[in-house]
């Protein structure tokens, strides 16, 4: 049986963290005989999405539901069009983004079968591993289910390469009348910057930031890092930074090969969204403050001096 | 929904029901409040790896269910829900979450009570039976536990009970029959309208859940728990998904505190190597 790869898009470009779910389904289908790997594409006017899609090594071939229902990616939509084609599979995974999390457990439901969230690694065909308890613990799962409905953390799996093979595109008719559910507005934060789970640096601002005004010493240094700017969510609570750039247990996952955390105490909620980065700096004026545990490197100061100071060092 | 032909509720609720002609409507809404090992504790791995040291541990309500057990009330008090039923699943000791969402406004409590862990499908299963015996017109739970970290059963439960589903809520407000739910996905927010019934699920910016008073907190002994097992509700709690073992992740190897920014820059250049 084969293993379908639900893609993370926007109707234009492909997100990322497909690349990641990729190479999980590769790693799945390494513990099988013959297994080939599908992707999905659900959405309106996706046709570059299933073509970039095409290009990633390992597929075999690009199913792609184009209709303009489809656009939002609805879960009431989404869940029913999955269920389809699930029966087909052994395994479905989307990445474990605010789309995947939304519509896999919905399908996982209608198919009467158990979900199992934000996989890290794969022991086998049927045994997983996931952090619970805000990263404090891995429980390694096993499913007895006949068709395992997965999401995956992005962040702990490389990203698959694309190659110039392509695979071929069919399409998929599906449709649905549903009201439960209709796409009202959508108000999207528009940013320069990398995206902050994809990329490579990361400096987060916490309380210690005061107000929102003064980010602007982050994204000075940002600038210089090709950098993403993320929050811990005292910060994002006290409004000095929108809802997106929340880092941690029930915000974004980010594992960066540089993660610069300022003016962050470290609680485990924080901690359980960046500890995986490679290199970990602190900048606190405490130095008793939890972060410094985690950090490869810790510098006890008013953030106030360190970070123009940083600016022109770089 | 329930129907009635006169409002015999009205005074018993102080609440406001919307009226169909001769016909009264009010809304019932079902709250999902799990017990969890309070968020501001540290916990580790039993060495013999079967779960985590959970014995004499500080237990709590799961924050995301305080959330929704208080955008319950606050529509209760806007005089746009008649009653408010809690449910909880787990062992007896989960009376003591149910007390505290009572304390907090809730009308009425259910104990389902289980042992051992329930996996989001069969909490789904019976919360789906609930939705149904108490024709409840809103159900509002947690995006995720802090425990297990699932973010599962709002979505199951809305798939089960045919249900509109507004997950990650940051706003929610009723329009012309219909709930306009704001969501916080990754790149910024969505808003959707739900046919009512329908299901949402919160997350941490759509309130901030108020603290029990002492009055309230002793009118709240008074208030009723119905208590029903897993096969009241024709459940089977065996799940296909077993937990083979839980260990302690990988510990990160001790930091260096540096003396200065130049200091900080050369190692992040010279033995990082990351910039
Ligand atoms: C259910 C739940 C989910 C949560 N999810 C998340 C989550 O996803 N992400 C998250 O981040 N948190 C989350 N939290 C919150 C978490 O518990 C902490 O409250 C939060 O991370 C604290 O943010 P902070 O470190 O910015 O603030 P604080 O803990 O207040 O720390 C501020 C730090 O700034 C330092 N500081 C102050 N002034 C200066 C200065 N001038 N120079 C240098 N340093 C300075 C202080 O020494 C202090 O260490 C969650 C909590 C709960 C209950
Ligand atoms: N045992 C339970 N009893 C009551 N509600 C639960 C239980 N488990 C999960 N829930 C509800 O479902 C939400 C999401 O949980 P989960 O899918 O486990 O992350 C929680 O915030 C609760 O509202």
């Amino acid at each position: 049986m084969s293993i379908l790869v639900v893609a993370e898009h926007d109707n234009h470009e492909l997100r990322p963290a497909t690349l990641n779910a990729v190479s999980c389904a590769r790693e799945i289908a390494s513990h099988l005989e013959n297994s080939a790997i599908h992707l999905l594409v659900t959405g309106h006017d996706c046709a570059t999405v299933a073509d970039a899609g095409a290009a990633i090594a390992g597929i075999g071939k690009v199913i792609q539901a184009d209709a303009a229902f489809l656009g939002r990616q609805l879960p009431e939509d989404m869940a029913p069009l999955l269920r389809e084609l699930a029966g087909n599979y052994s395994h479905v995974l989307a990445p474990a983004s605010t789309t995947g999390k939304n519509f896999m457990p919905r399908l996982a439901a209608l198919l009467d079968v158990t979900q199992i969230s934000d996989i890290s690694a794969v022991e086998s065909a049927d045994t997983f591993v996931r952090p619970i308890y805000a990263g404090n613990a891995l429980a390694t799962v096993q499913s007895s289910d006949p068709v395992k409905v997965i999401t995956v953390r992005a962040t702990a799996f490389d990203a698959g390469e694309t190659g110039s093979d392509r695979a071929p595109i069919t399409s998929f008719e599906f449709s649905i009348e549903q009201d439960l559910s209709r796409f009202v507005s959508e108000n999207l934060s528009v940013s320069e910057r990398p995206e902050l789970t994809s990329a490579s640096v990361v400096i987060s601002g916490g309380r210690g930031m005061q107000n929102g005004e003064n980010f602007v010493l982050l994204e000075k240094i940002a600038d210089k890092l090709n950098a993403a700017v993320g929050a811990s969510r005292a910060a994002v609570d006290a409004g000095f930074a929108p809802n997106d750039m929340q880092v941690g247990q029930t915000g974004k996952i980010v594992a960066p090969d540089l993660y610069i955390a300022v003016g962050i105490s470290g609680a485990i909620q924080h901690l359980a969204g960046m500890k995986d980065s490679k290199v970990i700096v602190a900048i606190n004026k405490d130095a008793e403050a939890p972060i410094f545990q985690v950090a490869d490197f810790g510098l006890v100061a008013d953030l106030f001096k360190a970070l123009p100071e940083l600016e022109q060092a770089l | 929904m329930s129907v009635c032909v006169d409002p015999p509720w009205q005074k018993r609720h102080h609440c406001r029901p919307f009226s169909q002609g001769r016909v009264w409507v009010f809304m019932k809404i079902l709250v999902a409040v799990k017990r969890v090992l309070d968020a501001n504790v540290k916990v580790r791995v039993k060495a013999d790896g079967s779960g985590m040291e959970l014995a004499n541990a500080k237990m709590a309500m799961n924050p995301f269910c305080e959330i929704a057990v208080e955008q319950a009330v606050r529509m209760k008090e806007a005089g746009q829900a008649g009653e408010i039923i809690a449910v909880s699943i787990g062992p007896q000791a989960c009376q003591e979450q149910l007390r505290t969402a009572l304390a907090l406004g809730c009308d009425r409590g259910i104990l389902v009570t289980a042992e051992g862990e329930i996996a989001p499908l069969q909490v789904a299963k019976m919360l789906r039976e609930l939705v149904e015996r108490e024709d409840a017109g809103l159900v509002i739970l947690g995006k995720q536990s802090i425990d297990s970290d699932n973010n599962q059963v709002g979505q199951m439960l809305a798939a089960l009970a045919g249900m509109g589903q507004g997950t990650f809520a940051c706003k929610a407000e009723l329009a012309d029959g219909r709930i306009l739910v704001t969501r916080e996905i990754d790149g910024g927010e969505q808003t959707v309208s739900l046919k009512l019934p329908a299901v949402i699920t919160t997350d941490l910016r759509l309130n901030e859940p108020r603290y029990a008073s002492l009055p309230n907190i002793m009118k709240a002994k008074r208030k009723p728990i119905e208590q029903l097992t897993p096969a009241d509700l024709n459940v089977d709690t065996d799940s296909n998904l077993k937990t083979l073992r839980v260990s302690p992740p990988a510990e990160r190897a001790a930091g260096v505190v540096v003396e200065s920014v130049e200091d900080l820059v050369g190692k992040l250049r010279n033995e990082a190597r990351v910039i």
